[in-house]
């Protein structure tokens, strides 16, 4: 039991830091921008792609540098190319633009690496057992992934709070109006806020690309649950992005141990129901079954009842 | 009448009558092949309309059917879903094709199923015939079995047997964990594991029967630490897709030290992304694999596939996968030849019971539920070696090798099939 919870808890942070490397560079694009961005999950795509590519030319370490460089240059471009001549139409036509980038670029990786997976494994250089706990093995590249997560969040926190940019992007997510009437140059704000956001997930995607699958529905995967996340961190708030990533990753990783259904929690409180008839699916359905769903269902209860997510300030 | 319409209406029905004779003289037999060509499963289906593009070639370049007919592939799109199937079996029939051909999706395959049973019963005068590839669920040869419906791969039941055989037979593996979709297929591979190691061995015990949304889980550690927790030394599981390569590549992560018994995992796009993690770990319930024709020195199945591979596989990389394309049209064809005629009614009493060659050993259709009772092989994964697993897939240097055949009459198993015929 102790050796599970363990691996669980570990797990949950594996999980949940390469969720908040995504979720963070959207939910500072959705609060500054107001641009839900759907092709934020196609960055780190190609992130993964471009890992994997230039992996196989120069190693792995040039790729965790160079990938998401290029990555975060390519969404610079959309931003100040793309979004920008786009902006005066409205929210809903960034909208649109967006999500017709995400189709665009699924389609341009089904083009050039095939619709196969990409062989994309852990490199040598980590891929062996850092330790061993009650005979369950830790792998260096989780490890690892959880260092570089660690790492990503303390530097954007200093960024954010520490130097004059930060401030003036933390002044733009509450109130963008006002910074662009003191003179700031917000258009150019914007661009480097989407180029780092989508540099950010360039990165998880060259460490997200091998430790799940490089293939060209990754991005279709990841998608909805990322903006889950920022829905339930509330938008613009790191922090928030933060817990919710820990949050959801360890709704899901607990809930499989979890082989409690309907019927065995409504025993605990001495109702015995008849699991048969029409409704027996939804009486025999474990907790452990829905798991990966919860995050979901998290999502719906807090619109319901909170709907500035948990670290959110704006209402709107 | 003026001589002008006359002539207009002489032309007229010239024309009509050219066209009406040109149908009649058609030589060309038309088969759907109904799969997903977009979309997740795109590589899948799109493979497979090749296999089976492939054979019709080969059997073209033999004279084709009926002294000089070609077969020809239709290819139509149906995104995976039973609804866009059934409209696109509609298409096909509008285009007066009367065979389908279909595979992926047991969802897709009932609905086609009880949508054709209608289509013939309207239209006893054009019927359609439905040859399926890969849809596995026991209930189409057992109670939702149908006359137009022929199934060239084992169904779950007839996998999970030749699986269960082989635990039987393996003393090493005494627990089991079973971790399959949250489906109707994923479910009938839970109830048929857990009948027949009750029945086959009772000593053996079942730790663990998970059930996970499908290709919804993106990492499967959680599942791995509680297989961990469970003891288990043996997994059997259902998966296909991302959720068989997650789950091998989480327990390599671990350092979980199980045997896989699958029925897809080596799955196209599978090799790829687990490679090394299942050598010696990961088998699969097949009817061929790469290097099958090596094992059994069959040079002519193996020059089949590379000549294949050398045309559609894109430098190896979407290898020949599916042995029993062949099986289907080359059964087709004879069948076609033995009822002299293309019309399906024909061509499905002809395929009924029908016995053929293969170069592993003679299969059978079986005429009591339309199953196609073949040799079955456990294979597992295997470094190339320029020996005997000699051929490599996609491109990964890992490929395939048996561990055990079973014969087709040791994979048949007993079915409730009440077939309804209509009349010859």
């Amino acid at each position: 039991m102790v050796e599970y919870l363990i691996f669980s808890v570990l797990n949950t942070l594996v999980l949940g830091m390469l969720l908040f490397m995504l979720s963070s560079g959207l939910t500072l694009i959705f609060s500054m921008m107001g641009v839900l961005n759907f092709a934020h999950a196609s960055f780190y795509m190609l992130g993964a792609y471009f890992g994997y590519q230039i992996t196989t030319v120069a190693g792995f370490w040039s790729a965790l540098i160079i990938s998401p460089l290029l990555v975060g240059i390519l969404g610079a471009a959309v931003e100040r190319y793309g979004l920008r001549t786009v902006h005066k139409y409205g929210h809903v036509a960034e909208l649109l633009f967006t999500l017709g980038l995400f189709f665009i670029i699924e389609e341009g990786v089904n083009l050039i690496w095939g619709r196969n997976a990409m062989p994309n494994f852990i490199p040598a250089s980590l891929d062996f057992p850092l330790f061993t706990l009650f005979n369950s093995e830790f792998s260096a590249f989780r490890a690892f992934m959880l260092l570089i997560s660690v790492a990503i969040f303390i530097g954007l926190y200093l960024v954010l709070t520490r130097t004059r940019i930060g401030l003036i992007i933390q002044a733009a997510l509450t109130h963008p109006e006002g910074v662009n009437a003191l003179g700031h140059n917000v258009p150019a704000v914007f661009m480097m806020v989407f180029g780092g956001g989508s540099a950010l997930a360039g990165l998880a995607g060259v460490i997200g690309g091998i430790f799940l699958i490089t293939e060209p529905s990754m991005a279709l995967t990841l998608g909805p649950i990322v903006f889950v996340v920022i829905v339930v961190g509330g938008m613009g708030s790191l922090t928030g992005a933060f817990v919710a990533s820990l949050l959801l990753a360890g709704l899901q990783t607990f809930a499989v141990g979890l082989e409690y259904s309907l019927v065995d929690l409504l025993g605990i409180i001495g109702v015995t129901v008849n699991a048969d008839g029409i409704l027996r699916d939804i009486w025999r359905i474990q907790l452990s079954h829905i798991g990966p769903i919860l995050p979901y269902l998290f999502m719906v209860l807090m619109l319901m009842f909170r709907p500035k997510g948990l670290l959110g300030k704006r209402e709107n | 009448m003026n001589t002008k319409v006359l002539k207009s209406l002489i032309g007229m029905v010239c024309f009509a009558m050219m066209a009406a004779a040109s149908a009649m003289a058609s030589d060309t037999v038309k088969i759907a092949y109904i799969d997903p060509l977009s979309g997740p499963f795109a590589a899948v289906g799109d493979s497979g309309y090749r296999h089976f593009q492939y054979n019709a070639e080969l059997i073209n370049a033999k004279g084709g059917v009926l002294g000089g007919k070609k077969l020809e592939i239709v290819a139509f799109d149906n995104k995976i879903s039973a609804k866009e199937s059934l409209i696109q079996l509609k298409n096909a029939i509008d285009q007066g094709i009367q065979i389908i051909i279909q595979g992926n999706g047991s969802s897709v395959a009932g609905a086609l199923i009880s949508a054709i049973e209608k289509h013939n019963n309207r239209n006893p005068d054009k019927p359609v015939v439905y040859l399926n590839f890969a849809a596995i669920d026991p209930a189409f040869t057992n109670e939702k079995c149908s006359f137009w419906h022929f199934r060239f791969d084992a169904s779950v039941d007839m996998k999970i047997a030749a699986i269960t055989d082989y635990i039987k037979e393996t003393p090493k593996i005494k627990k089991v964990y079973l971790i399959n979709q949250d489906y109707v297929f994923g479910h009938s591979v839970s109830s048929s594991a857990k009948a027949m190691l009750a029945e086959k061995c009772p000593k053996v015990e079942i730790v663990g029967d998970t059930f996970t949304p499908l290709g919804k889980v993106k990492d499967f550690s959680p599942y791995i630490a509680k297989i961990k927790a469970s003891g288990a030394d043996t997994i059997i599981t259902g998966n296909w897709g991302a959720d068989m390569s997650l789950l091998v590549k989480a327990g390599k992560d671990a350092g979980l030290n199980v045997r896989y018994l699958t029925l897809y995992g080596n799955g196209l796009g599978a090799p790829r992304a687990i490679a090394e993690a299942g050598i010696d770990k990961l088998v699969t319930v097949v009817e061929w694999h790469i290097n099958l024709s090596v094992e059994e020195n069959k040079p002519e199945d193996e020059k089949f596939f590379l000549d294949y591979q050398k045309k559609y596989s894109n430098d190896g990389e979407m290898p020949y996968y599916y042995g029993r394309a062949r099986t289907t049209m080359e059964m087709l064809a004879d069948a076609i030849n033995k009822a002299g005629t293309d019309n399906p009614r024909a061509i499905a009493f002809a395929l009924e019971g029908m016995e053929h060659d293969t170069p592993y050993g003679k299969v059978q259709m079986r005429s009591q539920d339309h199953q196609l009772i073949q040799p079955l092989y456990l294979a597992v994964y295997a470094k190339a070696d320029g020996g005997s697993v000699k051929y490599d897939s996609e491109n990964t240097g890992i490929g395939f090798k048996t561990i055990k055949r079973i014969e087709g009459e040791a994979t048949a198993m007993p079915t409730t099939c009440q077939m309804e015929r209509p009349e010859k």
